[in-house]
């Protein structure tokens, strides 16, 4: 084989692996790059989209947003209603799975269980807040139960009410996103060996021993992932908290997507809405960075 | 098997596609984007265009439709990007943002070529001095009331003023019944409760949320309105859930007997007496302030057209606009949307053939279409924002005087 001949074999062999990867690039470039690159120069555009000739306008529509309450109110309830849901779709999901996975139920009685668990889990978000809205409106079902139970005296305006509105669609989510929770747990506990708890109850241990000993050290890797992820995914939901409150009253349910929907669609304010997209990149980016370092180290 | 194609039955098809293709380069292809055909009978709009073809020979319509949000959406894309079709349908809400773009054609000119009589139709939007938008059906908002509720409430005189709606909204209240006097959907995701079921009682009685071109919201009309609704609400006649609500669920309570009064778009009469066909309801006109007796302000919301700036075939758009407009085809159209017609001429058949959409044709003819949120900028985010300040007034963080300063603060800076 002459150089020439080698150099050229050299190269084709090199180019190679990034021929076979060129399509997936090229989608990832076009549908994922390419958006997000043209967001953050929008963001930098005055009147991006509505003007043909947008003059630059720097940070300016970052010290906006910053400058705004309403913003540092709606990342407040962003972290509020993300908190609560990850922790509580990881608790109940753990009490699910457990129960799915103990051999004391009746196996007919679990396999029902286990499709009404998994029930909120086949509903889009725009079925979920229909129901929720149905259940919590003054005259629905839940004051209908709780005044007859003598809980609460009065209707409450569970939507309509500053005071609980944001509890009410933070309780809307936990129902829709446990199952998650409780299917991945659910797979994990039927990964971990008997031995383990075979050589427990030899020692004498109690239930909520071997829980705290063995089944959650080695449920561990699956809790962190799935609320890693159910964090970044719950920080973005929007459909159900549009359609449940619209971001109100007042802005007691503004989170972060809601508020950068209406600067879009209701201001029309597009270049302040893709500064507010781009603050929330940022966030998610963040803890995407988390996430691949710590399934790295795993 | 081969199949052999004689050079004869060639030329012949070459011809035929030569022949076509001629005449479709003769004809200039107009686009119409709207969100009209979804909510007609299916197939009417286009027979109407098909009659406009026929009538125009050369010219050809495309129907460009989809739902109101998607549209809205569409057209702010096109008028950015300089792809906004021939011809648009519009609301009233994003005309003062497209003028902005210098999206919309000026129809004064072609009004003037044309020899366009103005005085046929209901109003033309006009910003900045430009004709904009003509609105081509109206819906109109006047009041529904129960009747049969009212009856056993003991309103026997159904409201005509401010003072007696309270008295007929507190008659009709039973809230351990779940029975209301009145409904006000202010819910954020669709902020249109502001324009339609607060701002209508300052236009039913001929005042006005503006001063010279700017906001006067802190002004006695608005402030007034917003004591009155107050009011109402301190009374316990207001159906509960207002921050969320919205219209759909507005209709869904008067037609569940659950409210006495709403305001609602004329457009939902058939609805209604769908839902509920033993509901027994009237329409009356919005009630007024006190002694006022001059012509009544009625709310509306429209379906508009405009002809896009960046067209190539103007002169073939405004024939369009001037077909549409016409008495007959506007009389035509408005009968299938059950709307009120564009042009002033037009009477539409269901006035006639039905006593509740009579009624309201005679208050439609007895006052005047206002909406003064019609080509102001942003109207959508006005609105938002009057809504919250609104929602803290009914949840007694402010006094109508601050809600009414407040937004007054928020609207000055869209302006």
């Amino acid at each position: 084989m002459t150089p020439q001949k080698r150099s050229h074999h050299r190269l084709k062999r090199a180019v190679a692996p990034y021929l076979y990867l060129s399509p997936s690039l090229i989608i990832i470039s076009l549908l994922m790059l390419l958006p997000m690159v043209t967001v953050i120069g929008y963001s930098f555009q005055n009147s991006a989209v509505l003007r043909r000739d947008p003059s630059f306008a720097g940070l300016k529509h970052y010290q906006a947003i910053f400058a705004d309450p309403v913003f540092w109110a709606s990342l407040w309830h962003t972290l509020y209603f993300t908190c609560m849901s990850v922790v509580f779709h990881m608790t109940i999901g753990m009490i699910f799975a457990l129960m799915l996975n103990s051999d004391r139920i009746n196996p007919t009685l679990r396999n029902i269980l286990r499709v009404l668990y998994i029930l909120p889990w086949l509903f889009t978000a725009v079925i979920i807040a229909v129901i929720w809205r149905l259940l919590l409106e003054p005259n629905g079902v839940v004051n209908s139960i709780l005044m007859q139970l003598g809980i609460i005296g009065s209707k409450v305006e569970w939507f309509s009410s500053p005071e609980t509105a944001l509890h009410a669609v933070t309780f809307a989510n936990i129902w829709a996103g446990y199952p998650l929770f409780m299917v991945s747990l659910l797979a994990g506990l039927q990964g971990i060996p008997k031995d383990f708890y075979e050589a427990a109850d030899i020692d004498g241990a109690k239930a909520y021993q071997k829980l705290i000993f063995i089944t959650i050290p080695q449920l561990m890797p699956i809790i962190i992932s799935i609320s890693l992820l159910d964090f970044i995914w719950t920080m973005q939901v929007f459909p159900l908290i549009w359609i449940t409150t619209g971001g109100g009253p007042i802005y007691s349910t503004e989170v972060l997507s809601t508020y950068t929907y209406k600067l879009a669609f209701s201001s029309y304010n597009l270049s302040q809405a893709a500064a507010s997209a781009v603050i929330i990149l940022l966030i998610s980016l963040g803890l995407t960075l988390f996430y691949i370092r710590y399934q790295k180290a795993r | 098997m081969t199949f052999r194609i004689r050079p004869a039955v060639l030329k012949m098809a070459a011809a035929a596609w030569l022949l076509g293709a001629t005449g479709a380069m003769a004809d200039t292809t107009l686009e119409f984007t709207q969100w009209w055909e979804p909510e007609l009978p299916a197939g009417s709009l286009r027979k109407i265009m098909d009659e406009f073809e026929a009538a125009n020979p050369g010219i050809k319509v495309t129907l460009v439709s989809g739902p109101y949000a998607t549209t809205r959406d569409q057209i702010s894309v096109g008028a950015a990007t300089g792809t906004l079709s021939d011809v648009v349908g519009l609301d009233g809400a994003w005309v003062n943002n497209l003028n902005a773009q210098n999206a919309l054609a000026d129809m004064n000119p072609m009004m003037d070529a044309s020899g366009f009589d103005k005085a046929q139709v209901a109003d033309i939007i006009k910003v900045d001095g430009k004709a904009v938008m003509f609105p081509v059906a109206s819906f109109v908002y006047p009041v529904f009331v129960n009747l049969d509720l009212a009856a056993k409430a003991g309103v026997t005189k159904l409201p005509s003023t401010r003072a007696e709606f309270l008295e007929a909204a507190k008659k009709m209240t039973q809230a351990d019944k779940n029975q209301y006097g009145w409904v006000l959907p202010l819910s954020l995701q669709t902020p249109s409760g502001v324009q339609n079921d607060m701002m209508s009682w300052v236009w039913a009685s001929g005042q006005s949320m503006m001063a010279d071109g700017k906001p006067a919201l802190e002004a006695k009309p608005v402030v007034d309105m917003l004591t009155f609704v107050k009011s109402l609400n301190d009374a316990g006649t207001i159906s509960p859930g207002i921050a969320t609500k919205t219209e759909q669920e507005k209709v869904e309570e008067f037609v569940n007997d659950r409210v006495g009064m709403m305001i609602d778009s004329l457009a939902h009469v058939n609805l209604i007496r769908k839902r509920n066909p033993n509901l027994n309801f009237d329409l009356i006109p919005v009630p007024v302030v006190e002694n006022y007796d001059g012509k009544r302000g009625l709310p509306y919301a429209s379906w508009g057209i405009g002809i896009s700036a960046g067209s190539k075939h103007q002169e073939e758009a405004w024939k369009l606009v001037q077909y549409l407009m016409s008495e007959k085809v506007n009389a035509k159209l408005v009968s299938l949307a059950n709307a009120f017609p564009g042009n002033v001429n037009a009477k539409p058949d269901f006035v006639t053939s039905d006593k509740a959409f009579g009624k309201a044709f005679e208050i439609f003819k007895t006052g005047y279409l206002a909406n003064e949120f019609t080509g102001l900028p942003v109207a959508e985010d006005l609105m938002t924002q009057f809504d919250v300040q609104a929602q803290k007034m009914l949840a007694g963080e402010q006094s109508p005087e601050e809600a009414a300063a407040n937004a007054q603060k928020g609207w000055m800076a869209k302006f």
